[in-house]
């Protein structure tokens, strides 16, 4: 038996590469599916949700700028790291989700996978999405798919792992960055997927995550000016309707949610990366 | 100066037009009255009152829904794709054969040279239809995915600037892809629409596939917020278009928005100057400025502002403000009284503001509204001129010392619709385009359209395109991406 005291972890924000407490100085406590205490997690505000904005438009130039081939090559990275922590995200989403360990560990396989997945698109959405246009006269015309800008991403309130992976590396791949409002009741794993995030070599400001509750953050987002988009997956119930009027204010792209949370094992396709794509097209005379 | 070379009048007749003394509205394949109040709609040219015009009431949307749904459900839906594809064609061609009768029809009621709307609105319309015709059967190869399927009615509300381009714009896609229409027109240039209306007769169009209602900002709510819709398309402002967007939020409705603009024309000190200037004169006086892209911020870099402004002010001087109706006339006349009474507005608030007004002297003719080609030096990016979008023909010049900085100037604003840039070095082309956050960028060129070339905005210009594979897909559902 071992005796070893456990050196527990404070669970954080993640906002702009480092990982701070909520400036409001509240927590809130996170239990598992049981009921048994977990943690306190921090409890974010306005401000943070503020905050997280300005660091997410600072890093979006750098990200965006990026080759198609270097954001892939950091995507995939995030999941070499998962990987690594393969058993602390079983154990995280075991516990507040109330899974058995082999649908903890599905759920965990299919989120590392998916960053994978998304980790090959970056570099084939211009083909895919963009081409060149026969104009009828002497120009070339060409349209290409180019990021959004700041998404604001509500995560699934169920799936605190594969959902929030799943609504978040799509907005990355399409080379936005994001701010997100992870599961109320769970998360944890979206805390340590923080950390694997820090050390992918994602830059800071990149991807924002906060602890906390949609239902108060939702609002600032929705209405903020220099939030690009948002994904409504995760609106609180009822709620959904009244964030994408706030939305309306800067005609943010929305993406509504369904009447149930999405089964976050199917094939995603490219429905949650079009969303937060932008078409250009450019227009260049032909002639010597 | 005046020239020793004077222009003969040159008018085009306006006998091949043939307007009723009152217009009922379009629904399930015929005319009929509408029960809300009628409204008059004039020559802006002229004000004359050219003809009345139904205003479609709420119960007239919802019959002019159901008629949609009807043909969705039993004829339009149904069909073989080739032969919606056939209708289409039919569709184009005879806009082809009556394009003269289009233009002259589009200039009275709109106010826009005949020049333009013989030369530009009514073939592009024409091919509008002729291009989305051919998708109508192929849609399984647009890479869209396995099994692209219509969303089936679409409510559609277009403005006055391009009333029958944009209805092209709208209606060709929805129909191509399976969909039927309920189309408002604006208030101000509802005829070229009623004349298509009678163009779907005589292609034997199946009644309720194509529905026009005319009406003002009433009739387009009714259409919009109707339950029975399942699609919303809407060119026009930015502040209609947001409460657009929220009268949507919550519903079903698949919503595209092409809304207002404020584009950067980037004119570096490489440049061919005397291209530049036309692209300067062709990106903000096309259209009498009544264009969403419209160039209406000139980012002249600091070293040649003095040589660009005069020889923009040289060329200023030779455009033929007058008659649209005359084949030699360059600028026409501001769409409504409201209109002119905004660009007036603004333009005067850019000189309360501190910039330098320039306008040619130019004689304007007594009757009907007319704005002469205007510039504005001297303005700065917090300007009112610079910020909003004035929709006439007025110019913001600004200057800008490096790439980074025209970059920055414009991206500063809270619209993204389009941008120009000038410049001999195709390298700085490229990397300019890339930067800037616009829907289209015209690089040695402005304002140019086709159908197969997609067109929409970004930030609060909107989302969605139309035109090309891109805008196939505001109109279906089952599509691997929107």
């Amino acid at each position: 038996m071992n005796d070893r005291l456990a050196v527990r972890k404070t669970y954080k924000l993640y906002v702009n590469g480092a990982f701070p407490r909520s400036e409001s100085g509240r927590t809130y406590e996170v239990t598992d599916s049981r009921g048994h205490f977990l943690a306190n997690a921090a409890r974010a505000s306005r401000k943070d949700a503020r905050d997280a904005v300005v660091a997410a438009r600072g890093a979006f130039g750098k990200w965006s700028g990026m080759t198609a081939y270097n954001r892939g090559q950091v995507l995939y990275r995030v999941a070499e790291v998962m990987e690594g922590r393969h058993t602390q995200f079983c154990a995280e989403v075991e516990a507040g989700e109330g899974l058995s360990g082999s649908k903890a560990r599905a759920a965990v396989d299919a989120a590392i996978d998916r960053w994978v997945w998304y980790a090959g698109w970056t570099d084939k959405l211009g083909a895919v999405l963009g081409g060149s246009n026969p104009v009828a006269g002497p120009y070339f015309d060409f349209s290409i798919p180019e990021p959004t800008g700041v998404v604001a991403v509500l995560a699934p309130q169920q799936s605190s792992l594969l959902g929030l992976v799943s609504v978040l590396a799509p907005v990355l791949a399409a080379g936005n960055t994001a701010v997100v409002v992870t599961s109320k009741q769970r998360p944890l794993p979206a805390v340590t997927l923080g950390e694997v995030l820090a050390t992918s070599d994602v830059p800071g400001g990149v991807v924002n995550l906060l602890t906390g509750d949609a239902e108060e953050l939702g609002p600032w987002l929705a209405e903020h000016a220099d939030v690009d988009g948002i994904d409504l997956t995760g609106a609180p119930a009822g709620r959904a309707m009244e964030l994408e009027r706030e939305a309306a204010g800067t005609v943010k792209r929305v993406v509504r949610p369904s009447a149930t949370e999405p089964d976050w094992s199917t094939d995603p396709g490219l429905s949650r990366i079009t969303p937060f794509l932008e078409t250009k097209t450019v227009w260049h005379p032909i002639g010597v | 100066m005046s020239s020793p070379f004077q222009y003969a009048p040159a008018p085009e007749s306006r006998s091949i037009v043939d307007i009723a003394p009152s217009y009922g509205l379009f629904i399930d394949g015929e005319f009929v009255d509408g029960t809300g109040e009628a409204f008059k709609t004039v020559n802006p040219a002229t004000e004359e009152v050219l003809t009345e015009v139904s205003a479609g009431s709420a119960a007239d949307v919802d019959r002019a829904v159901a008629a949609a749904r009807r043909a969705f459900t039993r004829t339009w839906g149904p069909m073989r794709p080739a032969d919606r594809g056939k209708y289409l064609f039919r569709i184009a061609r005879l806009l082809q054969e009556r394009a003269r009768e289009f233009a002259v029809l589009e200039s009275l009621d709109n106010g826009k040279p005949i020049r333009e709307s013989r030369d530009v609105d009514i073939p592009l319309a024409a091919a509008h239809f002729f291009y989305h015709a051919g998708w109508a059967d192929k849609l399984d190869f647009a890479g869209l995915g396995p099994n692209p399927r219509p969303l089936g009615v679409a409510g559609q509300v277009i403005p006055w600037n391009f009333p029958m381009l944009m209805l092209a714009w709208k209606v060709a896609p929805a129909l191509a892809t399976g969909n039927t229409v309920v189309l408002k027109p604006a208030e101000t240039t509802p005829l070229t629409a009623l004349l298509f209306a009678e163009i779907c007769q005589q292609a034997d169009l199946p009644p309720g596939v194509v529905n026009i209602v005319t009406g003002a900002g009433d009739t387009g709510r009714a259409v919009v917020e109707h339950g029975d819709v399942d699609k919303v398309a809407f060119t026009g402002s930015t502040e209609v278009g947001k409460s657009i967007a929220r009268a949507v939020a919550g519903t079903r409705k698949s919503l595209t928005l092409e809304l207002g603009g404020k584009a950067a024309n980037i004119v570096f000190d490489d440049a061919p100057i005397d291209q530049a200037v036309e692209g300067i004169v062709q990106g903000i006086f096309f259209n009498q400025g009544h264009v969403c892209c419209a160039g209406s911020r000139l980012l002249v870099q600091e070293n040649i502002h003095d040589e660009v402004i005069a020889s923009l002010q040289r060329r200023i001087g030779t455009l033929r403000v007058g008659d649209p109706l005359d084949k030699n006339t360059d600028i026409g006349a501001i769409n409504s009284a409201e209109q002119l009474a905004r660009i007036r507005e603004l333009s005067d608030y850019g000189e309360a503001e501190g910039a330098n007004r320039w306008q040619p002297a130019c004689d304007l003719p007594d009757r009907g509204y007319w704005f002469p080609p205007t510039v504005f030096t001297d303005v700065s990016p917090a300007h009112r001129i610079a910020r909003e979008e004035v929709f006439g023909p007025v110019l913001s010049v600004l200057t800008f010392r490096t790439p980074d900085e025209a970059v920055a100037k414009a991206n500063n604003s809270t619209y993204g619709l389009s941008a120009g840039i000038w410049t001999e070095k195709g390298s700085r082309i490229l990397k300019i385009a890339d930067q800037l956050r616009a829907g289209v960028v015209w690089a040695n060129t402005f304002n140019k359209f086709d159908p197969t070339s997609p067109f929409g905005g970004y930030k609060q210009s909107g989302y969605g395109r139309e035109g090309g594979r891109h805008g196939l897909t505001g109109y279906l559902k089952g599509v691997t991406h929107s």
